[in-house]
């Protein structure tokens, strides 16, 4: 498909760096957990979590999203998708828990939605670094308990997902849904492996992706070979067992990079 | 099993390069789940590239258009890839390199062999890399000088991967037989271009970059046919495969082997269901092996 053109109709501001752009189409079909490739034209083109079927919430951190940034409303951009393989919906009471971190929140805020939609219980880790960072509390707190930790402590524990996590009785739930920074999604992946309740977990990954479709090989991970992309980027725990999750990803020419 | 050029492949599809080829354990998983004959790598440089910026591929009605721009972790990056792959796929696997010049072009082919490549497959092709792939694959003094340089340092075959964007692919492919390469691959992706019209940008962050996928299967059919008729040594086909139907074509225009490459975006095991394919037809045409398919419409008309 060639990059869907779409007009920016709404800009929020979640946090200093952090922004949510809705625009004029919606992907009724979207999985939650799917990402688009965003195409800053004349820039680059990245790949983003949809943070509901008409929007993109992205975080400051490269050219791209700097060029993003800089974009008003009525501006247009492109997008390709939705692509990969979204967060598995659950059943009709069933106890769901996501653990979300930073602006990881984006790609489990219509999982949740849509996980409550289909008569689920979710709960919410929500983990940022301070009380402003706190990415869309609302949309999880109108959902169902949530708990929240900050590097701060501004809000709710001081600490990380983790050290929630910890006092929680994961067995509990039938489901669990990460999506964070890195460290953080290995670390919940070596407690919730210690409490040996893996095979309820998905993890949704972020690699550097060059052709988005899974042709190219670029975002491949150890030791599975499977694709980010396309197999991807929502992983279960089991797919994850051995892999370079939380050691190393590959930069843009292939080379491995210290997590 | 089945031979070419001196490697023994189970089925004759391989995994073209480019594709699916950057980590072993990619290759490995093309090689198990996939069951391809043999696995080419993403073509391996002198130094680091990060590549095109994106969009760097997109699919269209007819086929895909790329423009990755060469991105690998340069030789010494890729040797412990390569080791895996080798180490663990149970298949040959295929280093494919590329240089700007001979010098260059020997440097990552010796530099690759403590991984122990099966064959190397030396891209003189690519056609949106400046000054590497096409730039050099136009050139038939240039191919011939390359492949002698490679041949020079290595004791493993040597393909010479060609591009279609020239007006006589019969003489860049008589330059690489020259140069003493021990198969030629025809053909990489025909330059394309797509556009915006949205925002009149040209989609490819290369803006130009090199079409694959069924709409060049045609001009592979084209290329190989000549080829087979042009030169000694065995042609390996690839262009728009994505059926054992499109296999055998390309073989009974000349090809010894396929490969495989945008197809695997349908499916990573379409190297089975094309091997399988391949084996159905002969037995329902009463074709005592494969030999007898490779190159046959010459014999026709």
């Amino acid at each position: 498909m060639l990059p869907l053109n779409v007009t920016i109709t709404q800009i929020t501001e979640e946090s200093p760096l952090v922004r949510t752009f809705f625009f004029d189409h919606r992907f009724e079909d979207m999985d939650p957990g799917q990402f688009v490739m965003v195409w800053v034209r004349g820039v680059d083109e990245v790949p983003m979590g949809l943070s509901r079927n008409n929007s993109i919430t992205v975080q400051k951190v490269g050219e791209a999203t700097s060029k993003l940034f800089e974009l008003k409303e009525g501006d247009s951009f492109g997008l390709r998708g939705p692509f990969g393989k979204g967060f598995t919906l659950p059943s009709r009471g069933e106890k769901v828990l996501l653990i979300a971190g930073g602006v990881g929140a984006a790609p489990l805020s219509p999982y949740a939605e849509a996980a409550s939609a289909a008569g689920a219980e979710v709960h919410t880790i929500l983990g940022a670094r301070s009380a402003g960072d706190l990415l869309f509390e609302w949309r999880f707190e109108a959902l169902g308990d949530i708990y929240a930790s900050t590097d701060d402590g501004s809000k709710g524990v001081k600490g990380f997902v983790t050290d929630v996590l910890k006092g929680l009785d994961v067995a509990a739930y039938d489901r669990i849904a990460v999506c964070g920074p890195e460290i953080m999604m290995a670390s919940v992946f070596r407690l919730l492996e210690e409490r040996k309740v893996l095979e309820k977990a998905e993890f949704s990954l972020h690699r550097y992706f060059k052709c988005g479709i899974g042709v190219c090989g670029a975002c491949c991970i150890d030791l599975s070979g499977l694709r980010v992309c396309k197999d991807g980027p929502v992983f279960s725990g089991i797919q994850l067992l051995g892999s370079e999750l939380g050691k190393y990803s590959r930069d843009a020419s292939g080379r491995r990079i210290k997590i | 099993m089945y031979n070419l050029t001196g490697l023994e492949l189970k089925n004759p599809t391989i995994l073209a390069a480019g594709v699916l080829g950057t980590t072993g354990a990619s290759l490995c998983r093309v090689a198990r789940e996939g069951g391809a004959g043999a696995v080419v790598t993403k073509s391996i440089g002198p130094a680091p590239k990060t590549g095109h910026s994106n969009p760097s591929m997109i699919k269209l009605d007819c086929g895909f258009l790329n423009a990755m721009g060469l991105p690998n972790p340069s030789y010494p990056g890729f040797l412990q890839e390569l080791e895996f792959a080798k180490n663990n796929s149970a298949v040959p696997v295929i280093a494919s390199i590329f240089g700007g010049a001979p010098s260059e072009f020997a440097e990552v082919a010796e530099g690759l062999l403590p991984a122990k490549p099966d064959a190397l497959e030396l891209n003189v092709s690519c056609p949106h890399a400046e000054g590497y792939g096409a730039a050099v694959g136009s050139n038939p003094c240039l191919v011939e000088a390359v492949t002698a340089a490679v041949k020079d340092v290595v004791n493993v075959p040597v393909w010479v991967k060609l591009t279609p964007n020239v007006a006589d692919i019969t003489c860049i492919g008589n330059a690489a037989e020259s140069g003493g390469a021990d198969a030629v691959v025809a053909i990489n992706t025909v330059k394309g271009m797509a556009i915006d019209i949205e925002s009149g940008y040209p989609v490819l962050g290369n803006r130009s970059g090199g079409l694959s996928g069924k709409a060049v299967k045609p001009v592979a059919v084209k290329c190989v046919y000549d080829l087979y008729t042009a030169l000694e040594i065995p042609v390996i086909g690839v262009g728009g495969v994505s059926s054992w139907e499109d296999a055998v074509e390309l073989m009974m225009a000349g090809a010894a082997a396929v490969q495989v490459g945008s197809a695997v975006y349908d499916r990573v095991d379409i190297f089975s269901e094309i091997g399988a394919g391949i084996e159905a037809f002969l037995e329902r045409k009463g074709y005592s092996d494969i030999q007898k398919i490779i190159g046959l419409s010459h014999e026709m008309v």
